[in-house]
This record gives structure tokens, C-alpha cells and sequence, in this order.
């Protein structure tokens, strides 16, 4: 499969700058100022000001001095500058701050520590809180950090908290949404151009909007709470270009499987990654979501599409906020570019236990599974399940191994009982995965993905092999030490679970 | 002074801090870690000290101390390449909240828990709260995956100082420092192939050096900069009050 090729471009002065928190910021020569906080409020701490600056608008495209990057040109906007290069450290102005169940509980704690029991925090109607990770658990520890949650978003009157509180039946928990990344963006938080910072990995995702989305520790966020910044360091930026029909057997899954394969779970570490061509034109929001929601398995700092007419389509009925989509300049400075010839691709698969332990899901044909396991973040959105059921509907046969179903959130499970399925005859998801004799679609959230407490739905308890259209294969990741898990595309999932061996889809797709 | 306050057990620790910090802390009976809790601290002492003859005292002079009166030693747990955040302290133990105090204790407990079973030396053992090894020396990319801060607080809960890794994940690495957990030291050659679990080990944090005194041979490691005084005072918050970024 020789479709990619990488060419090292410019610069090497970025590779030396390779701390992402260069804490030379902080000392004597402060690029911003800090004042005296006027409010009653918090006493703690003062608000962290960036410097004044003359009324300039930052370049947004067209004619510039200084070519740059889309990530550039979102930090420099967020930063009030008017040019940047790689490695600068900035204030940034955090647009949204996400976190959930698991960060959420710890980052409030240092909010409240650092900036006092009465602090509020810094923009209410920029805090979104979903809890998704540990919901439908017995487990005491897990059920009280949603109760922090909750008692937090009231005591801060916070805008944007998706709460539930019966735990017996989610659809009676209207707010109710699940997966945090998912239901950023079905919700209206992401938006082109925006600064979107969360306390998980898989911030990443909403970089499908062409903002910056990253994930930072509690102690980040815990900052952020109180002052609505964050210093960052300006990451370079890794092209990859991504050109050529995309076979009807392979989804976006295959695509950043191939490319994590190729530059490593670590060969995009402290960088920006974009990703441009005629095939990333052609992606829906969801797989260009599923695209950018697996960078950080790169080691990327965050990943980036130009936004487009099927951005500003899916945002119309999402959001009413104005918002200003930037895009690379023609001259900008890339670190390297990648070229895919994405008609060559074969659908593949990451073995364990990494997920850039790349082979073709046919080169693992005689792998036995035990189990299909298909949600979360990066595998449980509305198409992973109608192209999961594109391939049941195929093949009309049933599934050899259990095969587990966790729609990402609320409304994702409700599509599963009301979408028709695409040249299926008018059959849904949940009619199709009950014919193939799929288990029922679970309560929406994360479940199974990270393994989580011992009750969580689909907890893989025992040394099984798994295929799963989740984004990490690490040792013990979905519950058991020894268990295996082959990532793969929904399209390789369910030709699996047909067959009980990992399987290429085209058995069943041609 | 505080040199002369490790009598006891080997391997100890040493330093010399300018600083005079409170040694009645090391009277105490208890395994302690005093992190930032107050806005008003002058100088913040990281202590994990043990009473128990098999365990390591370790001193880490902060605030007034520069790094170059700052050593550690211990002996070392050695891992290989790209250690995750869910080998390091797995998914299901992050319902415990590390800024609470009782579960930060824990969460120590913990710590590298997730590693297969192929490491047949645990990193802490059942039953306990501390690790003996307060150095860990690693490969590759260590602390990839997740975002979870829990990752350098279960290490640093557990009586971890330093991490001694060819190259890190960078989410791990903004966290070990924004906390102050741990030292998250970059080596220039593959030290994880040369050093095994429970070999006794020096860093002397101003020479770049990491000594193996069970194999006599030394390596250069590569400066920790200006992160190293943020980690000293205990993490982003007390760095920015010592200096004054922000009000006390």
C-alpha cells in the first residue's frame, strides 16, 4: 500500500520548540499584565489580562503579512494578535469549556481552592457540562460526582448542564444528552473559527467544525473556570491531503486508522493536524467528527478541516451565535504534508495494543472475536449505526458473536428507531440490529469504551477479543487486562460480527 | 540542615535546601504530602516520607530552593514504550476525585495498576498506599491517551518525584508540571533498556544527570527549563502566587 507519501517540508525551528507549556511566560518579562479584581467575588485571584493592543483585526483570509495556518490564525484571534508563529506562547480567550463526570467533579475542586468557596466562574453561558462517562453504574462514587455536577451548575446558575437524575429510564431525563463530543456538536457548541477547550482527550473531535478544540487536565480547567483563559503554545501544523473517490467500502474510520499507522502514536505529538482534498470535501460532519476525534491517538495537539457549505448546513438549525470561519493561507508554513490517494485504501484495522498497530482487516482474517462492541465518541454517532446497518441489511444474516449497540447520545438513540435506513426499505437501525440478533441499543454514554466501574453495559470482564469502533486498544482499556481490541470501522465491525473472525467488509459490501 | 534529617533507611534522599523548611514534619508518623492547599504559603514542601524500615524517605526542597540543590534518589521502576494514562491508573478508579484528599491518598494507591501482567513486580504492592520506587524510568510517549489529570496525581500520590522518559504525550506532560505532581524528565538516550526495576538511582536536577549506582553508569538527561521551578513550587497556582502573578 505505498498510496501515502510524506514529504518534510520546512522549517526545523519548530521541531526544537517542543514543550507545549513553555512556563517561560511566566517569568519577569510578562507578555500580559494582571490587575486587582474589582468584583467581591473572588478575592484569590486576579483576573490575568492580556495586554492592550491598538484596534487591529486580526488578518481572517486574503491579504496578509504574515501567511499562516488555520490553528494559527484561531489562536491569534483568540489572542488579539495579529500574526503568530509556532512555538509562540499566547493568552487565548476560551470561547467554550466542556467537561463531565469523571474531570468535572476534580476541576471544580481546584476552582473553588484556588479562587475561593464563593468564586464564580468566569462566563456561565461558556461553561457546558455533560455528564456521559459513569451514569448507569451502581457504583456510589460515580453517582455523587454527577451530584457535584449538578449542584455546581446550580449554584453557578450554569447555561449549558444536560443533566440526569433517573437513572432508571434516560428517556425520562430530557437534558438528558450522553456522550460529551457528540453532544457538543448536535447541540450547537461547536463553531467554525472558536477556541473550544475540554477535560478530556477527545476534544479533538469538534476540530471537524474548524475550530481549535484540545483537551487539557483539571488543573487547566480549574484555571479556565476562574479567569476564561488558558497559555498555550502555538502548535505547527501536519498536512494531510486527502484526495481521490472514497471507495463505498471504507468510512472515515479507515482514513485516520491509516494515517496514525503510518506517522505513529506519536508523530503528530505537540502538533496541529489539517486535513484537506477532495475526499475531506466530501465527508459529512460526522466523519470528518470521527476523522479529527482520533488525532490525539497521534499524539496531536488538535486536528482541523477548513469549514465548508456541509459545516454551515449542519450549523443552521444549531446554532443562532455569528461566528468566523479562518482557513490556511495559501503561502502558510506547514511542517509536512502528507498526500493519500484515498481510492487506493483498504479498509484496516488497529490490533493490539496500540492504535497505530495498523494491518488490513483482510490480513487478520483468521483472528476468532468473541465480541463486536460499536459506540462512543468516535464509533456510536447516527451514521456508524446506519452503516452498520447497511452491512446487517446486506448480508441479512445474523450475528455470531454478541454484538453491543451504544448510541453516543439520546438523540442518536431516538434516530435508531425513527431513521430508515438507506435502500433498506424502509426498516430502522433497531429493526435491522434486532433481526441480525444484535443485543438492544443501550442507554446512551461512553459505557463500555474506557471499561469504567464493574456494572458499566458491555464491560469487557473477561480475556476476550473484541472488535470495536472505538478509538484506544491499550492494555485493559475496555475492563480486562488480557482482553484484545481490534479498532475498527463500523463497515469491518459489522462484517465481524457476521462472520466471528475480524472481516474485511467488502465480503459482504460487493 | 534537612541533610542531616535522613538518617535512617537507604536509599534516602538528598538535597540542600537554601530554604529553611518546617522539619517537624518529618516527626510525623504519617506518609505526607503537602501540596498547595493554602494561598498563603511561602514555600511548598513535598514530602513523602515513610517510617517503615523497606520504604524510602524522600525530601524535595521547593519555593526558595533552585534546582540546583535538588536531587533525588531512589530506587527506580523501569516500563517500556508509550505507558498510557490507562495503564497508569485505569478508568475505573477515576470516580475517585483528586482534590480530595482522602481520595487523592488513594488514587496513589493505584498507580500503574493497569500495567499488564507481564511486569511481574507491582508498583505498589497490595495493600499499600506508597510505591518503594519514587523514580520511574520509561521509553516512548509515556502518558499517552487520556486527558485524565488523575494520571500524574496517582503518581505522585503514591511517593513517585520524577519520571525519567525518553519523550512524552504532551496532555501528560502540561499536567505533571500544571500540578507540580511529579518531574517529567526527558532522557537523551534509551535509558529504559540499561536500568531494571529496583536498581538504585540518583538525579541531580541541575546537572541534567541520572546516575545508576546498581550499574555505575550515568546519563545525561535533557534540562527541564522553566518548568522546573513551577513543579517546585507545586504546580501553575502556587508558581503564580510565589511570583507574585497572582495575589495571595
Amino acid at each position: 500500500m505505498a498510496a501515502s507519501t510524506a514529504a518534510a517540508l520546512t522549517s526545523t525551528a519548530f521541531l526544537t520548540n517542543k514543550k507545549d507549556l513553555d512556563v517561560a511566560a511566566f517569568s519577569s518579562s510578562l507578555p500580559f499584565s494582571y490587575r486587582r479584581c474589582e468584583r467581591t467575588v473572588s478575592k484569590k485571584i486576579c483576573s490575568v489580562m492580556t495586554p492592550q493592543q491598538s484596534e487591529r483585526k486580526p488578518s481572517a483570509s486574503g491579504s496578509v503579512k504574515t501567511a499562516m495556518t488555520m490553528t494559527e490564525k484561531i489562536f491569534a484571534k483568540a489572542s488579539q494578535k495579529t500574526e503568530l508563529s509556532p512555538g509562540e506562547n499566547v493568552w487565548v480567550d476560551v470561547d467554550v469549556l466542556m467537561t463531565h463526570d469523571v474531570c468535572g467533579p476534580g476541576s471544580i475542586g481546584i476552582f473553588k481552592k484556588e479562587f475561593g468557596e464563593n468564586a464564580k466562574v468566569w462566563d456561565r453561558e461558556k461553561v457546558v457540562i455533560i455528564p456521559d462517562h459513569y451514569i448507569f453504574t451502581s457504583d456510589e462514587r460515580a453517582n455523587r460526582n454527577v451530584d457535584i455536577l449538578r449542584d455546581f451548575s446550580k449554584e453557578q446558575n450554569i447555561k449549558y448542564f444536560y443533566d440526569i437524575k433517573d437513572l432508571s429510564d434516560f428517556r425520562v431525563n430530557p437534558d438528558y444528552k450522553g456522550v460529551c463530543h457528540v453532544a457538543l456538536a448536535q447541540e450547537g457548541h461547536c463553531r467554525p473559527g472558536e477556541v473550544l477547550l475540554g477535560t478530556d482527550s477527545h476534544t479533538c473531535t469538534a476540530g471537524a467544525f474548524g475550530q481549535f478544540a484540545s483537551g487539557i487536565g483539571n488543573t487547566d480547567a480549574g484555571f479556565i473556570l476562574g479567569t476564561g483563559k488558558s497559555l498555550l503554545k502555538v502548535p505547527p501544523t501536519l498536512r494531510f491531503v486527502m484526495d481521490g473517490e472514497m471507495p463505498d467500502y471504507l468510512l472515515a474510520k479507515d482514513l485516520i486508522l491509516q494515517i496514525i499507522g503510518e506517522i505513529s502514536v506519536s508523530g503528530a505529538t505537540y502538533k496541529a493536524m489539517e486535513f484537506i482534498g477532495t475526499t475531506i470535501e466530501s465527508l459529512t460532519m460526522e466523519e470528518r467528527m470521527t476523522l479529527c476525534n482520533m488525532v490525539v491517538e497521534a499524539g496531536g495537539k488538535n486536528g482541523v478541516i477548513p469549514p465548508d457549505s456541509t459545516t454551515f448546513k449542519y450549523l443552521e438549525d444549531k446554532t443562532t451565535k455569528p461566528f468566523e470561519p479562518v482557513y490556511s493561507d495559501a503561502n502558510a508554513r506547514f511542517l509536512s504534508e502528507y498526500r493519500f490517494d484515498v481510492s487506493k485504501l483498504e479498509p484496516v484495522v488497529a490490533k493490539p495494543h496500540s492504535p497505530d498497530n495498523r494491518a488490513l482487516a483482510r490480513e487478520c482474517k483468521d483472528v476468532k472475536i468473541d465480541r463486536v462492541y460499536v459506540g462512543s465518541c468516535t464509533g456510536g454517532k447516527t451514521e456508524d449505526f446506519l452503516a452498520l446497518a447497511k452491512v446487517f441489511h446486506a448480508a441479512g444474516k445474523k450475528v455470531k458473536v454478541p454484538t453491543f449497540i451504544v448510541p453516543a447520545t439520546q438523540k442518536v438513540w431516538m434516530d435508531l428507531y425513527s431513521i430508515p435506513v438507506p435502500g433498506a426499505g424502509g426498516k430502522t437501525c433497531s429493526q435491522i440490529f434486532e433481526e441480525a440478533g444484535c443485543d438492544t441499543p443501550a442507554s446512551p454514554g461512553c459505557a463500555a469504551c474506557l471499561g469504567g466501574p464493574r456494572d458499566t453495559y458491555a464491560r469487557m470482564n473477561e480475556a476476550q477479543v473484541c472488535v470495536s469502533t472505538t478509538n484506544r486498544n491499550f492494555p485493559g482499556r475496555m475492563g480486562h487486562k488480557e482482553g484484545q481490541i481490534y479498532l475498527a470501522s463500523p463497515y469491518t465491525a459489522a462484517a465481524s460480527a457476521l462472520t466471528g473472525y475480524v472481516t474485511d467488509p467488502r465480503e459482504f459490501l460487493q | 540542615m534537612a541533610a542531616s534529617l535522613f538518617l535512617s533507611q537507604s536509599p534516602i534522599a538528598i538535597s540542600t535546601p537554601r530554604s529553611s523548611p518546617s522539619i517537624s514534619l518529618l516527626s510525623s508518623p504519617q506518609t505526607l504530602k503537602f501540596r498547595s492547599s493554602h494561598s498563603n504559603f511561602l514555600f511548598n514542601l513535598s514530602i513523602a516520607v515513610s517510617h517503615a524500615p523497606s520504604r524510602l524517605a524522600t525530601i524535595i526542597p521547593r519555593a526558595t530552593a533552585s534546582p540546583s540543590s535538588t536531587a533525588f534518589h531512589g530506587l527506580c521502576y523501569v516500563v517500556g514504550d508509550n505507558i498510557d494514562t490507562d495503564q497508569i491508573i485505569p478508568a475505573e478508579y477515576l470516580t475517585l476525585v483528586p482534590s480530595n484528599p482522602s481520595e487523592y491518598e488513594k488514587l496513589g494507591s493505584y498507580a500503574l495498576i493497569g500495567l499488564p501482567s507481564s511486569y511481574s513486580t507491582r508498583y505498589v504492592e497490595s495493600e499499600e498506599m506508597k510505591t518503594k520506587y519514587s523514580i520511574i524510568i520509561a521509553g516512548d510517549n509515556f502518558g499517552c491517551g487520556s486527558s485524565r489529570e488523575h494520571a500524574p496525581v496517582a503518581l505522585g500520590a503514591s511517593g513517585a518525584v520524577a519520571v525519567v522518559a525518553e519523550s512524552y504525550a504532551r496532555i501528560f506532560f502540561r499536567n505533571s508540571v500544571a500540578t507540580g505532581e511529579i518531574y517529567p524528565l526527558e532522557s537523551e538516550t534509551r535509558i529504559c533498556e540499561e536500568c531494571k526495576t529496583g536498581d538504585v538511582v540518583t538525579i541531580e536536577l541541575a546537572e541534567s544527570r541520572l546516575i545508576n549506582h546498581t550499574t555505575g553508569k550515568e546519563y545525561k538527561l535533557k534540562p527541564i527549563g522553566d518548568a522546573g521551578p513551577v513543579i517546585e513550587a507545586g504546580g501553575i497556582f502556587a508558581y503564580a502566587r510565589k511570583t507574585g502573578m497572582i495575589s495571595s
